[in-house]
């Protein structure tokens, strides 16, 4: 969330697209409701389904799975059409006026720079235009310059007309435009509008794009930096903000550093990759906060090396695993399965182990059968779980799964009991970036331990493995400082601090050498203290301020909000710096002055910046530094060089396209997206498969859990897994509520009863009769008794957006039959 | 009896309450703001672990909606109904269904055994399960169709608007558990003028026929709901105009005090007997009171 849950309590207009949140988040979702009944706020939910969330909406609009660019696209061109953006804001905090360069260009579905053959785009082709005399951005502040963002956004957007919204997304106009309508209502400086989605925008082939036009429409209505606007993604775990902050994926280190590739051989090649520079030297600059990052990171190889990093050994980045390809858990499936690894151009072995840790993937899937197949080719498989779960038990998937005789796997599984959120201190990352500390409430049953005494107990063996026999790279793992209190065990806390950051030696004031800021050992106050010289550690810049000399603050609970906006900076530690809205500068005008005087972000009071911790330097006076310090540009990204799939978005198709792309036949689905190509990555026809199927999660149930829950009250009040098919499609099919129906893909069929509703209704494409069903994903085999249920993995496809490697969870093709009667 | 502390204004199948009148106390209600209803279920979680009920098996047969109706096990359920509107719009709308706590409860007034049903002088209506005889007749004394016969107990069962806690000050599980706030505890006036606020806010957002739903058929009710779409209580599961059955009301008001006047009469006549004629002599060996033998 660029804001916080309660911040949504601020907004005029509340847009919900791609979520589900009254029922995925329903204790966020108070937040909303106290919008309308405060603030008499607009809620507008606009998805395939009429779900709990539409049920309290003012106004819902359907639309076809997978066309959310073109309903974005459809409001953005509204906007600029109807002169309903805030303009003021869009010269002041985005890149509208800067001039791209001439080898920009958008014909038939591709961007310029598209290679065929590795099916990647050059991006260099895309690149601002830098006046030639001062190599600085060149800017057209009157937006006129027909290759200024502005202008091209323009062009670009030109094809969605309502009409076409209609023809894609299956939306009426009159229903489209009455969202059109209420949404540009914000772009202005009085009213505040936010948007608040989930994985129904991210689990797409085009996921990212998704998001990127949501961001675009709100930099036009002026709605980011602003109390009750943002863009604000509801995170899927009490904690995934959390992981992915600390390096949840392969290719980010933490605070989403990168994650060196071998052929940086060394910290100055790496860094200067890494760190960005800025073009723009005029005034209304880059604070470009990134040219920090030597410090970031040399802070970070402090904290993982200690002694031994040092500036002649390049600070220990030889030890740090560099990376020859794609290692997410898409591409590691793929590896598994194939036995064979072709990354950086040789021929090598799979991987003949796998840990899986606190993760399900043959639950979580996609292709779940690629998943069981992949795992039943590996000699060992170890899964740290608190409940057998799917994966852990994949050797006893029914034969439908494609199974083999658990006799012929050769896969030796161990699974550790690991203990539940309930069962350990520690700390959550919300989607609000809250740091909260938690207390334990009950001990781990049986042997159960802790996931840092697995981490730990894991760790002191491999490392004593390699001080006794050495290896190729033993420094790698023995030369890791391991300095806890309870090394088989630590205690969270001090990790904790770790995190944070000390100074190793006396860091000086810059403005002043003979006063000392930080003495030797003390822990530092923020990432503002960082150094690059070796003076200071820190294990996650990010989150440096959690734990200062003052404590740990995670463990604040002081419910004080002298604005009465839900700033609540004594509540927990928010990040970066305990802001609880990035980008506030732009809550402002260029003046300082901001935009709503009752509900600011920050304010210019002559000296200083006031209200919410500022985004920019506290006492840099208005003009001086742009709002979206992490930037080069310094202002917010209409257009942005730096995706792998264009600039701009673009309408595209899913993988499994139930239709050819109405704008461009010839590229019907994202040309950059990635797909597999094993035996068990199968991908439908439309013509087999007619029907648009989408997944996702009920209030009632939490991911795979609840269906291990014995005597459970969550699973008395939401039994089973069921298929959501409309009525008029149940009627053609002669489909009751409750009868057995088979769904299949591709990859997989499964059985279920179905739920016929009202809910789901026929969508007309560019005229044409098309239906969509649905159905939630909490069931597998590996439940309790009376508690198992198909995968709605068994179904989904392995076919990945192009810049996250995110599974097309949210849209695939299926075909629907009733099946026989269960016999029990 | 779940709150013994609490004064009884009214009881089954007696002509008084329990309460001396000398202590007044507010009635309380609670509010349900449909309209901010998300069908979480969080209260129906809560009822069940807050008065410790026992599970209730279900099975998946076409709808979001735990079990077609309440339960002896199930107080509180929230109905999913999928209505079309008039004008050809689409709503999915969900209702907390509980008891009522009627001002004038059929339950109460159809119950045979003395004091089984009570209600407290804050409004609560309660079964006793120490008085109840499971006969079922308060069944036919609802127009909610809320209590349950348990057969686990032979009692009857119905939500007690958590007496036990609101008796320590403390609001219904329910209540306490609801994310969204649709859910709200406190002295009927302030519940009515919250539902009264709420309406006024929804007729001005394009629900013209917003209202609270207090019927005064049984006298008004301690839950005060806000329908969005308040002419039609029964697009949610409520009836239009509930009244007490006339049935019951006629046993209640009629025959009952004919019925005391007639034993009355009958108890002098036995007193005239007994003077007159002297005591009766009992047969030898006896019969055994009931609830002696093994059970």
């Amino acid at each position: 969330m660029t804001n916080g849950w309660i911040d949504i309590k601020n907004a005029d207009v509340v847009l919900i697209m791609g979520g589900n949140s009254a029922e995925a988040h329903p204790c966020g979702f108070k937040w909303a409701i106290e919008a309308k009944k405060t603030r008499n706020a607009k809620l507008i939910h606009v998805d395939p389904r009429y779900t709990r969330t539409s049920a309290v909406s003012d106004l819902y609009a359907p639309l076809r799975a997978g066309t959310d660019i073109a309903f974005l696209y459809g409001m953005i061109k509204y906007a600029l059409d109807k002169k309903r953006f805030h303009e003021d804001y869009v010269k002041a905090h985005t890149n509208a006026s800067f001039i791209v360069g001439e080898k920009y260009n958008f014909k038939e579905g591709l961007f310029s720079g598209f290679d065929e053959a590795k099916k990647e785009y050059d991006k260099t082709q895309w690149a601002y235009e830098p006046d030639p005399k001062t190599n600085t951005y060149q800017v057209d502040p009157t937006l006129q310059h027909p290759r200024c963002v502005f202008q091209l956004l323009k062009k670009h957007v030109e094809r969605y007309t309502p009409e076409t919204v209609e023809k894609i997304c299956g939306t009426p106009k009159e229903q489209f435009l009455k969202v059109a309508e209420i949404v540009t209502s914000t772009g202005n400086a009085e009213r505040a509008g936010t948007i608040m989605y989930a994985l129904g925008w991210t689990q797409h082939s085009t996921g990212v794009q998704i998001i990127r036009t949501g961001a675009m429409l709100q930099l036009l209505l002026g709605n980011i930096g602003r109390p009750g606007g943002g863009m604000n993604a509801l995170r899927g775990h009490s904690n995934i903000q959390g992981a992915t902050d600390m390096a949840g994926t392969f290719e980010i280190l933490p605070g989403y550093l990168a994650t060196p590739r071998g052929e940086l051989k060394d910290l100055t090649t790496y860094l200067e990759k890494a760190t960005p520079t800025t073009l723009n030297k005029q005034a209304w600059s880059s604070m470009n906060y990134w040219s920090n990052y030597p410090k970031f990171m040399v802070s970070l190889l402090k904290a993982t090396y200690g002694k031994a990093s040092t500036k002649e050994n390049d600070w220990g980045y030889e030890w740090l695993p560099k990376t020859d390809g794609n290692y997410s858990w898409m591409y590691i499936c793929d590896d598994m399965y194939r036995g064979s690894s072709t990354r950086a151009g040789g021929k090598e072995p799979g991987p003949e182990g796998f840990i899986s840790f606190g993760m399900n993937p043959v639950g979580i899937g996609p292709n779940s059968p690629k998943w069981v197949a992949a795992l039943s080719k590996l000699k060992w498989l170890v899964m740290v779980e608190n409940v057998e779960t799917e994966t852990a038990a994949f050797w006893k998937a029914p034969k439908e799964y494609g199974t083999s005789d658990a006799a012929q796997i050769p896969t030796e599984v161990y699974l550790l009991p690991a203990s539940s959120f309930a069962e350990k201190d520690g700390c959550f990352t919300n989607s609000a970036r809250w740091i909260q500390w938690k207390w334990k409430a009950i001990d781990p049953p049986g042997l159960a331990k802790t996931d840092q005494e697995i981490v730990s107990r894991i760790f002191l063996a491999v490392r004593d493995l390699y001080k006794k026999e050495g290896g190729a790279l033993p420094e790698q793992v023995t030369n890791v400082i391991w300095n806890y209190t309870n090394p088989v065990n630590p205690d969270l806390d001090e990790v904790l601090k770790e995190i944070n950051g000390k100074a190793l030696a006396d860091i000086k004031d810059p403005k002043d050498p003979t006063k000392i800021i930080k003495a030797a050992g003390q822990q530092l106050e923020g990432f503002g203290q960082l150094q690059d010289d070796g003076s200071t550690m820190c294990g996650n810049w990010l989150h440096s301020g959690v734990y200062p000399a003052a404590g740990n603050l995670a463990k604040r609970r002081n419910p004080v909000d002298p604005t009465g906006l839900g700033f609540f900076h004594e509540w927990a530690f928010s990040w970066p710096a305990n802001r609880r809205i990035m980008y506030n500068r732009a809550s402002a005008d260029a003046q300082g002055h901001p935009w709503d005087p009752s509900r600011p972000g920050i304010v210019w009071n002559g000296e200083k910046w006031v209200g919410d911790v500022p985004d920019i330097k506290p006492d840099s006076p208005p003009g001086q530094y742009g709002a979206f310090i992490m930037l080069p540009e310094g202002v917010g990204r209409l257009y942005a060089p730096a995706l792998n799939d264009g600039p701009f978005p673009e309408h595209y198709e899913a993988i499994e396209a139930p239709v050819d792309n109405l704008l461009h036949a010839k590229v019907t689905s994202n040309p950059v997206s990635r797909k597999f190509t094993t035996d068990k990555d199968k991908y439908g026809d439309r013509k087999e498969y007619p029907i648009v199927c989408t997944t996702y999660r009920l209030t009632e149930h939490f991911h795979y859990w609840t269906q291990h829950q014995v005597n459970g009250r969550l699973n008395e009040v939401q039994p089973g897994f069921f298929f959501e098919i409309p009525e008029q499609l149940a009627k053609e099919r002669g489909i009751k509520d409750g009868e057995r129906v088979r769904v299949s893909s591709a990859r997989g069929s499964i059985e279920g009863p179905a739920v016929v509703t009202k809910r789901i209704s026929q969508m007309k494409i560019d005229g044409q009769p098309m239906w969509q069903i649905g159905l939630p994903i909490h069931w597998g085999y590996a439940g309790a008794k009376g508690h198992v249920g198909p995968l709605a993995n068994m179904l989904t496809p392995s076919a990945m957006d192009a810049n996250t490697w995110t599974p097309e969870y949210k849209t695939f093709l299926v075909k629907l039959e009733k099946a026989a009667e269960k016999v029990s | 009896m779940n709150s013994p502390g609490l004064q009884i204004r009214r009881s089954s199948a007696q002509m008084w309450g329990g309460g001396s009148g000398q202590r007044k106390m507010p009635v309380v209600s609670k509010y349900i703001d449909t309209s901010t209803c998300i069908g979480c279920k969080a209260c129906e979680v809560a009822c069940q672990e807050w008065n410790d009920l026992g599970n209730v098996r279900t099975v998946q047969v076409g709808s979001y909606q735990t079990v077609p109706t309440l339960h002896a096990d199930l107080w509180n359920l929230i109905k999913f109904n999928e209505q079309t509107l008039p004008d050809g719009g689409f709503a999915w709308l969900m209702r907390k269904d509980q008891c009522m706590h009627c001002a004038d409860p059929g339950c109460l007034k159809a119950c045979p055994a003395p004091g089984a049903i009570v209600q407290y002088e804050n409004g609560i209506v309660d079964v006793n399960p120490e008085a109840c005889i499971g006969c079922k007749m308060c069944e036919t004394g609802c127009p909610f169709d809320v209590p349950r016969y348990a057969a686990r107990t032979d009692k009857m069962a119905k939500c007690t608007l958590c007496v036990d806690r609101v008796d320590v000050g403390l609001e219904p599980a329910c209540v306490k558990a609801c994310p969204t706030g649709c859910l709200h505890f406190g002295t009927k006036d302030d519940m009515l003028a919250l539902a009264d606020s709420r309406v006024e806010q929804l007729r001005a957002n394009g629900f013209a026929q917003a209202s609270v739903y207090n019927p005064k058929g049984v006298g008004g009710t301690s839950v005060v709901t806000v329908l969005s779409h308040g002419d039609h209580p029964e697009w949610y599961g409520l009836p239009k105009d509930p009244h007490v059955p006339t049935g019951v009301r006629f046993w209640k008001n009629v025959l009952r005090p004919v019925g005391v006047i007639a034993f009355a009469a009958a108890f002098f006549a036995m007193v005239g007997h007994y003077l007159t004629f002297g005591p009766k002599k009992p047969k030898e060996g006896g019969e055994k009171s009931r609830g002696e033998g093994p059970v």
